[in-house]
């Protein structure tokens, strides 16, 4: 295993075509401990998902370096395996042949079978090894991710909002496997969301990122004994104190996006159809 | 007025068919001719095309110079170029084989490079994530993941080369289409019906035996029908 240390991270989109640029985040600096699981959370467009390409070494930072372990990122590597939004399993290959794809590299055939096999009974889908993902659920497919990314060993799995596209009941049947191949395995996780139950009822610590500009504004420290229970006082009082900060961030992006006029405690009563005064005219 | 001589008869037809194949067997000769022709013309054409539709995808600097040049021989149709193939291989049978290929391989280039543009690139960025790069990321991941838009490549390249090579023979020599044209000379029209006749058949072989089966299977294992 191995700890991830982001320094002093920055990124800057140039814009080629008006010589105009955008910066997602100035510096960002965070320790993530061997071992631990961390969520990155916040509003679409704070830059929790670009941080976590330029720690999988997809996205390239614009200043600072992130290391894992004693080496610096310079590009992806099979140290740190990545679960995305949607499965991203190679649609021409079985469910096991998927998995195999990411060992190839590593172990010999028989190995990387055997290793493929072994993961995948971990996420519970011995019984499809045989399967294609169009035969599968969002959930299954997922899973099957799951399996790809940890078989290759990795010290560090980085996961962006891998259950964000999934409905209810299989996001919190997920949420158990997450954790129980948490603590089997005792990778270092970093998790990419923005839904606060998630974050919560998985992680050590929450780090809370905020937009315009964006950048880490608080982080949490989950000190609840597992397994969690999202119905416990202090989970709630956790919650509402994570919801309130971000309430703000929220409204800061809808402003940006639908104008200044954007209130969302006002918004009834200036547009209820009561209070309209002249449309029938 | 039309003579009846004009309006051949079906029945005759099959009759022409019949001894084409069996008694004289110049049906037979051309046929083994032509397919021989199209067999060659359209594998070359297939893998050229689909080697310059993979440079194309991949690299950009060939697509801004080369790219625009394969759309324009594109809409160039391939029979065009058969008088100057016939003066440059001295009328020879690599003349029609060269109008062939020509008529093949745009439509292929064209297909297989908009299938490598269309990979997901989610797919290739896991790939990356798992430590693939360079020419094993084509192997592995571009390719096999455009096959489904590189088999309509394939589809057009076989229809395009066909033609091309029907027209190529009525100008050329031996195959099908000189067949056709020696029987008009005799005024034999039910030897000319029985003629088109064989390459609508071998148009339904291709289609319902062989790139159907081909397609529906690929289809369905790539998840796009259920």
């Amino acid at each position: 295993m191995a700890s991830v240390s982001i320094k002093q991270v920055g990124k800057t989109f140039d814009n080629k075509q008006d010589n105009t640029s955008y910066t997602v985040f100035e510096e960002i600096d965070l320790e993530v401990k061997s071992g631990e699981f961390v969520s990155l959370l916040g509003p679409s467009g704070c830059g929790k998902s670009t941080l976590l390409n330029i720690v999988a070494g997809l996205d390239q930072a614009s200043k600072g370096s992130v290391f894992v372990g004693e080496k610096a990122v310079k590009g992806p590597g099979a140290d740190r395996g990545v679960v995305f939004q949607e499965a991203a399993l190679m649609p021409w290959l079985s469910v096991l042949e998927n998995v195999v794809f990411g060992l190839k590299k590593q172990y010999s055939k028989e190995k990387a079978k055997e290793r493929a096999i072994k993961y995948l009974k971990l996420v519970h889908l011995s019984k499809f090894i045989d399967s294609y993902p169009h035969e599968l659920s969002g959930g299954m497919k997922q899973r099957v991710a799951i399996a790809r990314a940890l078989a290759m060993d990795p010290d560090v799995l980085l996961m962006d909002e891998p259950f964000g596209a999934l409905d209810e009941q299989t996001r919190s049947m997920l949420h158990k496997e997450v954790q129980y191949i948490w603590e089997q395995t005792r990778k270092t996780i970093l998790f990419v969301t923005h839904n606060i139950r998630e974050s919560i009822l998985l992680s050590d610590r929450i780090v809370l990122m905020g937009t315009r500009p964006g950048g880490i504004i608080n982080v949490f420290d989950v000190n609840l004994p597992r397994p969690r229970k999202t119905s416990s006082k202090e989970f709630a009082l956790l919650e509402e104190q994570i919801n309130e900060q971000l309430a703000g961030e929220i409204e800061k992006v809808m402003k940006e996006e639908m104008g200044d006029d954007y209130n969302s405690q006002k918004a009834t009563l200036l547009y209820s159809s009561h209070r309209n005064m002249g449309d029938h005219i | 007025m039309f003579q009846t001589r004009m309006f051949p008869s079906p029945l005759l037809s099959f009759v022409e068919l019949y001894r084409g194949f069996f008694e004289t067997g110049i049906l037979t000769a051309a046929l083994t001719t032509s397919l021989g022709r199209i067999s060659l013309g359209f594998a070359l054409a297939v893998i050229i095309g689909s080697l310059l539709g993979i440079i194309l995808a991949t690299s950009k600097l060939a697509d801004e110079t080369l790219g625009s040049l394969v759309v324009a021989l594109q809409s160039v149709p391939s029979i065009v170029w058969l008088p100057l193939a016939l003066v440059m291989f001295q009328g020879g049978p690599l003349a029609i084989l060269f109008v062939i290929v020509l008529g093949g391989t745009w439509p292929m280039t064209m297909n297989m490079r908009m299938g490598i543009k269309n990979v997901q690139p989610l797919l290739i960025r896991a790939a990356r994530t798992m430590g693939y790069k360079g020419v094993e990321l084509i192997w592995k991941v571009l390719i096999p993941a455009s096959i489904p838009s590189a088999l309509t490549g394939v589809r057009l390249a076989w229809a395009f080369g066909w033609r091309a090579l029907m027209a190529a023979e009525l100008l050329g020599r031996g195959g099908l289409g000189r067949t056709l044209l020696d029987a008009r000379d005799f005024f034999n029209m039910e030897l000319v019906i029985a003629i088109m006749i064989i390459i609508a058949v071998i148009g339904l072989i291709v289609e319902y035996l062989i790139f159907n089966p081909i397609e529906r299977k690929v289809l369905q294992r790539w998840g796009y029908s259920k």
